[in-house]
């Protein structure tokens, strides 16, 4: 009894079809974004994840239709992330169907536009993701620190901090992404991922380096996220939903099956 | 044909409970709408809601839509959900105390912080995601399976006073209503328009419902 750890896949839609990059090269095709939505839906996914890759002005007409079409067949939550700059890029989102946005480079740039958007629309809606890497040495204590830009731009923030402000802003939620982890099928960084759950009051969704059942099952038990996402094992069908829900559930996780 | 209303009173965003509406009932006429007099020629009322109640409780104040809410909530079907369950009740402690409909005597409380399951993890506020409703007997449960998950994000939770009112019970990690019924009127801490098969079900149960116990 009580509150299901969530599975939540993730795509990545670049010009009307979902990738999978490992670190943002060697791109492959996964196919079109409203099918695999449907399939993962069937599957029982808890929620789906949308991500514009390249937040260009085509992709993003692209995607508000992508959006559009799986909202009137779906009824799961769904999450729009990606070049989210303006109240304005939040208000196409919901309006052609997302529940909630994710907010990443715009919140570092600017750490208010968190607090407009989730005055403006509420707490609920409004997911910080954040892309931490490790940046001390073996011998040190452990430190993450924010990067933008697909993990090529240092900024100087501690990791840790940085979630604790944006859930003052008023983020609903945290997207972690380990850019340390991501696309290496290692998967997460549990150690990061634990000290982020632990940091905050807020759900907060493990991601980045999921390559087995194990390693989602680890992001609950060993990490205490409270949902976790990936892509790549996901797409290509080499595991369904179903059966990294069965997994979680035979280590004891709670899940909606 | 029925209609369907679905109150606007700019609070949040209404394309999904739309969406969902249409698909449990493809015949239903549903409008969105803010317009006093079409909520009142309708069918049957749907009243959502996400954000804070002062501004909730503010934008119906302001628009006259308090006194339309609580005529309709006394003579037709009528589903309020999340925001729009907790505004029915006399009171939330949210923004400093908040005064609500009152069409249900009782109170809105937040969730206390450090709550923990039964293993010590701690449990997050909000209270986000898939979680069990353990229903009692009203015929908008109608083909659900009893404790079947439906998706929530909520910190505060109704506690009417009268607790034969309380139709669904939810855990986390205490029992909290999830879900409140009265003669013509239901509503539901949960959203149904994104809890997949069985949220469909209890709209389209709603839907075809004669607003009897």
């Amino acid at each position: 009894m009580g509150l299901a750890k969530r599975i939540i896949p993730c795509l990545d839609v670049d010009n009307g079809r979902v990738v999978k990059g490992v670190k943002f090269v060697n791109i492959r095709d996964a196919g079109d974004p409203v099918e695999v939505a449907r399939r993962y839906d069937r599957e029982g996914a808890d929620e789906i994840t949308f991500l514009d890759i390249t937040a260009t002005s085509d992709n993003r007409e692209t995607l508000v239709h992508v959006v559009e079409q799986v909202a009137s067949e779906v009824f799961i939550p769904l999450t729009v992330g990606g070049g989210i700059r303006e109240l304005e890029d939040i208000r196409r989102m919901l309006n052609a169907g997302a529940d909630k946005v994710g907010i990443n480079s715009a919140a570092v740039f600017r750490p208010e536009f968190v607090r407009e958007a989730a005055e403006k629309f509420g707490s609920q809606c409004i997911v910080v993701a954040i892309d931490a890497k490790k940046v001390s040495d073996k011998n040190q204590p452990d430190r993450w620190e924010i990067f933008t830009h697909g993990g090529r731009k240092a900024t100087g923030l501690n990791a840790i901090d940085w979630a604790i402000k944006m859930v003052e802003y008023g983020a609903g939620e945290i997207l972690l992404t380990s850019m340390d982890r991501d696309g290496t099928r290692e998967g997460f960084d549990l150690v990061l991922t634990r000290a982020i759950s632990d940091a905050v009051s807020v759900p907060v969704i493990a991601s980045g380096g999921v390559g087995n059942l194990q390693h989602l099952a680890d992001g609950v038990n060993k990490g205490k996220a409270d949902a976790v996402l990936a892509a790549s094992i996901f797409h290509f069908a080499e595991y369904s939903v179903e059966q990294a829900k069965l997994h979680m559930q035979s280590e004891g996780i709670e899940v909606r099956l | 044909m029925s209609s369907v209303a679905v109150i606007d009173y700019g609070m949040g965003n209404l394309h999904s409970i739309e969406k969902a509406l249409q698909h449990a009932s493809p015949e239903s006429d549903i409008q969105i709408t803010s317009d006093i007099a079409h909520i009142k020629q309708a069918d049957r009322v749907v009243f959502p809601g996400v954000g804070a109640i002062r501004d909730c409780m503010l934008a119906l104040n302001q628009s006259g839509l308090s006194d339309t809410i609580k005529e309709v909530a006394a003579s037709k079907p009528f589903l309020g959900i999340c925001l729009g369950m907790q505004a029915l009740l006399t009171q939330s402690d949210e923004n400093n105390k908040t005064a609500c409909l009152g069409v249900f005597n009782g109170r809105v409380e937040h969730f206390p912080s450090g709550m923990v399951d039964k293993q010590g993890n701690r449990l997050k506020i909000p209270h986000m995601g898939w979680n069990q409703v353990i229903q009692k007997d009203h015929p908008l449960w109608q083909d659900i399976p009893q404790n079947s998950r439906f998706y929530f994000v909520h910190s505060y939770f109704v506690k009417p006073e009268n607790s034969k009112e309380t139709i669904a019970s939810t855990e986390y990690p205490e029992m909290f209503c999830s879900a409140l019924a009265k003669d013509n009127i239901f509503a539901v801490q949960f959203h149904p328009e994104k809890s997949q098969t069985v949220g469909i079900q209890l709209l389209r149960n709603f839907l075809s419902w004669d607003g009897k116990c």
